[in-house]
């Protein structure tokens, strides 16, 4: 026989207000194992909780139940408070008679006081049935994996190894850098890229817990929380790094030319090549798509003129397999495809660019070193249109969000051009301007007034054109009237989307991700660096249009959550588990299939029957992967595997009390 | 009141005007039950008519879950989770979803009205939609009167 505690809390007036608390706590004295009940003004206060433990003793209650606000409010309080009084916290359970009761039906005293009742009523069945539940530990592994070197990656990467954990970056780029590398200047104190980012790309290099895994992707994710088994493929670079000294001439005597990626086709590299002059590491990969060696099987000059013998055509992809506590995604993004907008050319125009190719346009070690030049016939532009929210904002042939950045570095591509060139004229179409940002406004402000900028809210119709000119027809909405720009140039500020391939690493790791691909984090205002996946954090444009201010800042965050798990030797797991009852279970496997968490296996029990040995299989759960989530127990055909804390005979207990 | 009673039409004409239906609400923890909780937050009113029971995940309701009630005199079931695709556990609800169109098929075979099933996606953001389906539930289930069709003792008990 249980001995149940009832505890109804009045919460202020929150409670007693509207439910008859003392009719409660009267009520619950009839109901079957209960031994003591009673209210109070505020049961989660320093006096009620002395007064659950003090009735604990006194009556000699196993159980307990508190009639109170949300679980998801008090619950641990009141778990502490009768650990404390030496009872198993799974005992407890609550009846939420305050969000979900007092709240809602102000209006209604005597029918809210019913439904108290009836809330209390389902609290106890369900108690009595609760059983003691014990925290188990599984160790953690101290090393971290960052996966994505761009600026988020870096900067977690840092962070931790700062605080003197191990960490990997897997970079898929043969080079860390990511999407700043890109940039020229940033906003709003125009301080040079490159200049802020590759110091940090040096320490990471050179950090000695840091491991660089360029030209490398993830494969594969197994394990949980503490210990993630990853596979790492490491695409073969042809080089071999050990030997490479980074000279160079490799670059310049390969025959092949392609269109440069980190260049956006501005620009072209060999088929041996490092992305950008200051690439870490500065050495290069042969591009085996475009190698003519690869192709044809001949050529091999790179081989030939290496000084240190460092070329290898023979390497083949490396798999490596290795065993991390905490992983920090930190993937980025790329940009829209504008080329979906007729009224844009469908990306056809040779001066209609995207504001990344601009970066490289006017950045120093870019293609056209800093002159800016526009790509048809290199004259100087002097005519220059923006054109915001190419993509962002768009539910009809884009993404329904707002990219966050465009407003502020169209601002800044304005500035800078009116930096180089003194007498061009910059025109900017947009819908709103956005500047939330410390100092941002200010930098909007003085594109305008400083830059003599003219921005036209609008959309711009149609670009055709003509002569050598690009003619930009639009709206000016706050004239009312149409307006044609002739442009030498036309930037679009295409919106930030989420990495092609975003989806397929989510599934790999097993994270959320939204209708966009952007990875979902655990709660968006109190969690918004953690994922659903414990031990799995994110940080920077992954997890939405960032600029780098707030990516750091992520980072940072993630690096401290991720620091945080990793400088214990040990964490404790949720006892809320699947368990199997071996006995009855058939090993259908069922719920090997339905788990979300690959959480289940087979495995083969001997056993003595009939004086004959007899093998058979039987479902088993691992209780650090499993979350609890209970599709196996609903799942399985003889009911041999349950979910502790909400057992079917606990929920049916709860659905009869409330019928009783 | 004797079964023939129950199932007599005048018998159900009998309910009284201000009759409220009782309906269990499965709600998921992370999706409907933080929804409801902010549904009390924001002083939004509905009918005291539901009583919610807390599951990890609505792929954890067993349709046995939902029988039992109708069986124990519950005049509705509302099985609520996560918007598909947003699951906390990645596909319980998607589990949900079958096992609800299969209930609601068992029920009308077994001359049970499919309305007294009912399932809901309500987002832990969604405190409007959430006193919106309990008051439209509430109607409909006033409309179609008690459950008296699959009972058992303890229910005449409960109503006696």
């Amino acid at each position: 026989m249980k001995r149940v505690g009832v505890f109804v809390c009045h919460c202020g007036t929150n409670i007693a207000g509207t439910v008859d608390c003392a009719k409660v706590a009267e009520a619950a004295k009839d109901f079957p194992n209960v031994e003591y009940s009673v209210d109070y003004k505020y049961m989660c206060s320093e006096p009620g909780q002395e007064m659950i433990k003090q009735a604990i003793q006194e009556h000699k209650l196993d159980r307990i139940v508190v009639a109170s606000c949300s679980p998801r409010m008090h619950e641990p309080t009141f778990r502490n408070c009768v650990e404390k009084a030496g009872l198993n916290p799974y005992y407890v359970e609550m009846a939420n008679i305050r969000e979900h009761c007092s709240w809602v039906h102000p209006n209604e005293k005597e029918r809210a006081t019913e439904k108290a009742i009836d809330l209390v009523k389902m609290a106890v069945a369900k108690a009595v049935k609760n059983q003691p539940l014990q925290k188990t530990t599984i160790p953690v592994t101290d090393r971290a994996l960052v996966i994505g070197g761009g600026i988020a990656g870096i900067q977690a990467a840092l962070d931790l190894a700062n605080a003197g954990h191990v960490v990997d970056i897997v970079e898929r780029e043969p080079s860390i850098g990511g999407k700043m590398a890109q940039l020229d200047k940033t906003f709003p104190t125009l301080d040079c890229s490159a200049c802020i980012l590759t110091p940090k790309m040096v320490d990471a290099a050179g950090h000695p817990n840091i491991n660089l895994l360029t030209y490398s992707e993830v494969e594969k994710v197994d394990g949980f929380v503490g210990n993630f088994d990853v596979t790492i493929r490491q695409r073969a670079r042809s080089v071999k790094m050990d030997v490479c000294t980074g000279c160079g001439i490799c670059m310049e005597k390969c025959p092949v030319k392609v269109d440069s990626e980190f260049e956006l086709g501005l620009a072209k590299r060999r088929a041996i090549y490092t992305p950008f002059p200051q690439a870490i590491p500065n050495k290069p990969v042969i591009d085996r798509e475009h190698c003519t060696y690869f192709i044809k099987g001949k050529c091999g000059i790179c081989s030939k003129v290496c000084p240190a013998g460092a070329i290898d055509y023979t390497q083949q992809d490396e798999l490596i397999t290795r065993r991390y506590g905490a992983i920090i995604v930190a993937t980025g993004f790329t940009l829209f495809d504008h080329s979906v907008y007729g009224e844009y050319g469908y990306g056809k125009y040779p001066d209609v660019i995207t504001g990344l190719q601009f970066e490289r346009l006017i950045n120093a070690s870019g293609p056209t070193m800093g002159k800016l030049k526009r790509p048809s016939d290199h004259k100087e532009p002097k005519n220059i249109v923006i054109i915001t929210c190419v993509g962002s904002r768009d539910e009809t042939k884009g993404k329904s969000y707002c990219s966050r950045t465009c407003c502020m570095y169209s601002a800044k591509h304005a500035s800078l051009i009116r930096d180089k060139i003194k007498d061009s004229k910059v025109y900017i179409f947009y819908m709103d301007m956005r500047t939330p940002g410390k100092g941002y406004e200010e930098f909007y402000d003085r594109s305008r007034e400083v830059y003599g900028t003219q921005y036209i809210r609008g959309r711009v119709s149609k670009i055709y054109p003509q002569n050598d000119k690009l003619i930009v027809r639009g709206e000016d909405t706050l004239l009312s009237q149409p307006v044609e720009v002739e442009a030498d140039l036309v930037i679009l500020a295409t919106a930030m989307v989420a990495q092609p391939d975003a989806d397929k690493l989510a599934q790999k790791i097993g994270i959320g991700y939204d209708k966009d691909n952007f990875y979902t984090e655990a709660h968006p205002k109190l969690a918004p660096v953690e994922t659903h996946t414990q031990g799995v954090y994110l940080a920077g444009a992954c997890q939405g249009p960032k600029d780098i201010p707030d990516s750091v800042a992520q980072a940072s965050a993630a690096a401290a959550k991720a620091c945080a798990l990793l400088s214990k030797p040990e964490i404790l797991t949720e006892p809320i588990v699947s368990e199997v009852d071996e006995k009855t279970c058939a090993g259908c496997g069922t719920c090997v299939l339905i788990c979300p968490y690959k959480a289940i296996d087979l495995k083969t029990l001997t056993e003595r029957i009939a004086g004959k040995t007899v093998e058979r299989k039987v479902a088993t759960v691992n209780e650090g992967l499993c979350q609890g989530c209970g599709a196996c127990t609903v799942a399985c055909r003889s009911g041999s595997i349950y979910l502790k804390h909400y057992t079917d005979e606990q929920i049916l207990a709860e659905v009869n009390a409330l019928c009783l | 009141m004797s079964v023939n009673e129950a199932l007599d039409p005048k018998a159900s004409a009998q309910t009284p005007e201000d009759w409220q239906p009782k309906i269990l609400v499965f709600a998921c923890n992370w999706c409907t039950y933080a929804g409801a909780d902010l549904t009390g937050l924001s002083r939004l009113q509905y009918p005291a008519t539901v009583r919610i029971l807390r599951v990890p995940c609505s792929g954890r309701v067993n349709p046995q879950f939902v029988i039992k009630a109708f069986q124990k005199g519950v005049d509705a079931v509302l099985v609520c989770g996560c918007h598909p695709g947003d699951c906390h556990y990645t596909t319980g609800n998607y589990y949900t979803r079958r096992r609800f169109l299969l209930m609601r098929r068992l029920m009308e075979y077994i001359g049970l009205e499919p309305e007294r099933l009912q399932a809901r996606w309500i987002s832990a953001a969604e405190a409007p939609k959430f006193q919106q389906v309990i008051t439209e539930v509430t109607e409909q289930i006033r409309a179609l009167g008690p459950n008296r069709k699959l009972r058992d003792v303890q229910w005449q008990q409960w109503n006696s």
